[in-house]
């Protein structure tokens, strides 16, 4: 096998993995800092792709779909936390689980009244349209722009994380809520904030999905299933363990695609299966966290 | 714990639905007996999953094969009902709804289903019960003798019948050709026929890659396939599946380097996608709205379709709904009614010719001998309107030779 082969399809589970890590990444989120396993994740991410495609044909641009759609979808998840997710804070775990898994069936079907159960079609921004010849290969352009905002996503999220103010209370109210509100924070604003940023990169990863796959009212269940894999995978709650997960999950579909193609869904979940035997937390997980 | 207390009060409650519904259940048969003077026609659908748009399609044509026979007075004086049940392409699903037609509802006879595994199952039901059942599905598993009986009917075209077609408007001799499969049952028996059509051209296999059903992704495939570098790519998949893939291969700069075939080119699935993606595919179709130009009955079924349907045009899956309940309904008439024996007898002998031209089904298997089109999706400046999708590159008459002959199928000759 020759080995530009190889690294094309290394670079072809490059760019998958950068999808799974956006998608996976808000789930982990909400799950680390708020415990709330967020089963509407896979429907947000489908509204995400319907909000860029029907902003994008609004401006006649898919830039502003693309910047507009998650600010939007995430303030439509801020409102979800605000109205619905707020009340079952400190409750057991699957009362917003299955509040959460209602929505998403609320919000498929709303998808299917309003714009049929059919798929539509959403046009690659005409800059990214076509392949760029890398020597030893050809790549779409769209998928090498993915990989690349995605890593910008990542970066700016860990420096706030990391460096700002705002991400050391976020930080510290994640560990501990009780500490933060005697310290005068007003814990009640930094989960909103959370769970809207969860919801608005669900939303991000639904546009980046858009012009990739054709958008339909069940393209985000997939997409659930596959982001818990890499979230259980990277561990729980653990930003690094989705980043890692995502890429390893991604590379591995695309190398058991090179020798057994048709084993290419079922890798993912070995996967999941053999890191749960081994390390049951996951990667980056906290031994005997529930959250 | 009163937590326990309160989940075995729902589960007391639950069982109490349970009970009543069952008794329900066991009531209905009586009330379904009394109304005899009508005709009942069974017809499982996937209306929710992948294939919904295409099973809509199916339900608006078979309602109005069945408001045109109830418009002249319908079957002897009768009046037919067409019963639809959503059957979540589900074979379980499937078998259930099917018996319930057939147990509760009492119908004459059941039309439908899209997928593969879900007429399979349908047609063990049916088989079982000695009721008739005419297929829409594009499989023919059913024809084979261990599936068969002589109550099947199978309207839709079959894979040997597509895949020839299409073979012989694209392929030469000495051209390579690569395949990508959706690993199931279709898939396969596409794949099958497209390799015995190559090989009776002389083109030669370079690879074959199966893909698990319903993948979202394809972009890992693509590197392989265009390694391969065949002059022709074959994608045997249905529904979305053929949606994502083709868009895919198209991003890859697949189509620089091949052209893409497909055994059946599906209307909603070009709309979902749009002309760019799918400009120059060339694939199967048992219709095409555009062939009213050469068609009487296509002018005519297009017509009565868009009167019905506030002007829409009848897509490929949705004119199957329309001959496979239009050719049943047919034979009822010249049956004279719904005995079962008799229905059977004159489905064997009928001519019928409802949306393109002849057609007849083969006695031994009950295939529907028909024509089969091969069209190609049309590049966006030629198109004279929104429905304008494809031209017709083949119009092939139907024959008994496009067929797997009886024999090999396992029927006595």
């Amino acid at each position: 096998m020759d080995l530009s082969l190889i690294i094309m399809q290394l670079l072809s589970g490059i760019a998958l993995g950068a999808v799974l890590v956006i998608t996976a990444l808000g789930l982990t989120i909400v799950f680390g800092m708020l415990g709330v396993v967020n089963f509407a994740h896979g429907a947000l991410f489908m509204i995400g792709a319907y909000a860029g495609l029907y902003l994008a044909s609004l401006t006649g641009s898919f830039w502003w779909g693309l910047l507009l759609a998650p600010i939007l979808i995430g303030a439509f998840g801020m409102l979800i936390e605000f109205v619905l997710i707020r009340r079952l804070y400190g409750r057991s775990i699957d009362d917003p689980l299955l509040l959460t898994f209602g929505l998403s069936y609320i919000l498929v079907e709303g998808v299917r009244i309003v714009f049929g159960s059919d798929g539509i079609p959403f046009p690659t921004p005409p800059q990214l349209i076509g392949v760029l010849d890398l020597g030893i290969g050809f790549f779409p352009r769209y998928r090498l722009f993915v990989i690349a905002l995605v890593a910008v996503v990542l970066l700016v999220l860990w420096l706030t994380l990391e460096k700002t103010r705002v991400g050391l209370i976020v930080r510290a109210g994640a560990r501990d809520p009780t500490i933060m509100q005697v310290l005068g924070v007003d814990i009640g604003r930094v989960w909103l904030a959370i769970f809207g940023l969860g919801v608005g990169l669900a939303a991000l990863g639904g546009v980046l999905a858009g012009p990739m796959r054709s958008v339909n009212p069940e393209m985000g269940s997939l997409v659930l299933a596959e982001a818990f894999v890499v979230t259980v995978i990277g561990g729980l709650g653990s930003i690094v363990g989705a980043v890692v997960a995502g890429l390893m999950v991604g590379i591995s579909i695309s190398m058991v695609a090179l020798f057994a193609p048709e084993m290419a869904t079922i890798v993912m979940f070995a996967l999941m299966a053999i890191v749960l035997l081994i390390r049951p937390q996951g990667l980056f997980g906290v031994r005997g966290r529930t959250a | 714990m009163p937590k326990s207390g309160s989940t075995s009060k729902i589960t007391r409650r639950t069982a109490l639905a349970g009970l009543s519904a069952g008794a329900a259940l066991l009531a209905m048969p009586r009330l379904g007996r009394a109304a005899d003077e009508t005709i009942r026609i069974g017809f499982p659908t996937p209306l929710t999953g992948p294939f919904a748009a295409e099973a809509r399609d199916q339900v608006k044509c078979a309602e109005l094969a069945v408001k045109l026979v109830n418009d002249k007075g319908g079957i002897g004086g009768r009046k037919v009902e067409l019963l639809v049940r959503d059957d979540k392409l589900n074979a379980g699903e499937a078998a259930t709804r099917t018996l319930e037609l057939i147990e509760k509802d009492k119908v004459h006879a059941v039309v439908g289903a899209l997928s593969s595994a879900v007429q399979l199952a349908v047609n063990e039901v049916t088989r079982a019960r000695g009721v008739i059942y005419v297929s829409i599905s594009q499989s023919d598993t059913i024809n084979e003798a261990k599936d068969f009986s002589k109550y099947t009917f199978h309207e839709a075209l079959n894979p040997h019948m597509t895949t020839a077609a299409v073979a012989r408007q694209t392929l030469k001799k000495g051209m390579k050709v690569a395949h990508l499969v959706a690993d199931y049952a279709y898939g396969h028996e596409m794949l099958r026929g497209f390799k015995r059509a190559q090989a009776a051209i002389g083109a030669d296999n370079v690879g074959e890659i199966l893909h698990p059903f319903g993948a979202a992704d394809y972009s890992t495939f693509m590197p392989r396939l265009m390694s391969m570098r065949p002059d022709v790519l074959c994608i045997s998949n249905f529904g979305r599946d053929q949606a994502n893939s083709i868009k895919q291969a198209v991003d890859f700069g697949v189509k620089q380097q091949m052209k893409i075939v497909v055994p059946v080119i599906l209307h909603n699935q070009r709309l979902a996608v749009g002309p760019d993606v799918f400009e120059g595919v060339v694939g199967g179709a048992n219709y095409y709205w555009g062939l009213e130009g050469q068609s009487k009955s296509a002018a005519s079924f297009n017509a009565a379709f868009k009167a019905a349907n506030g002007g829409a045009i009848p897509t490929d899956y949705g004119a199957y709904g329309y001959s496979g309940v239009g050719s049943l309904l047919a034979a009822m008439q010249a049956a004279g009614g719904t005995d079962t024996d008799k229905v059977v007898d004159a489905l064997e002998k009928l001519q019928y010719d409802l949306t393109k031209g002849p057609q007849h089904y083969r006695k031994c298997d009950h295939q529907s001998v028909q024509s089969v089109l091969v069209l190609e999706s049309k590049k966006k400046s030629a198109m004279a309107g929104d429905n304008d999708l494809f031209a017709v590159l083949a119009n092939d008459a139907g024959s008994d030779d496009m067929l797997r002959s009886c024999s090999e199928l396992g029927h006595a000759t």
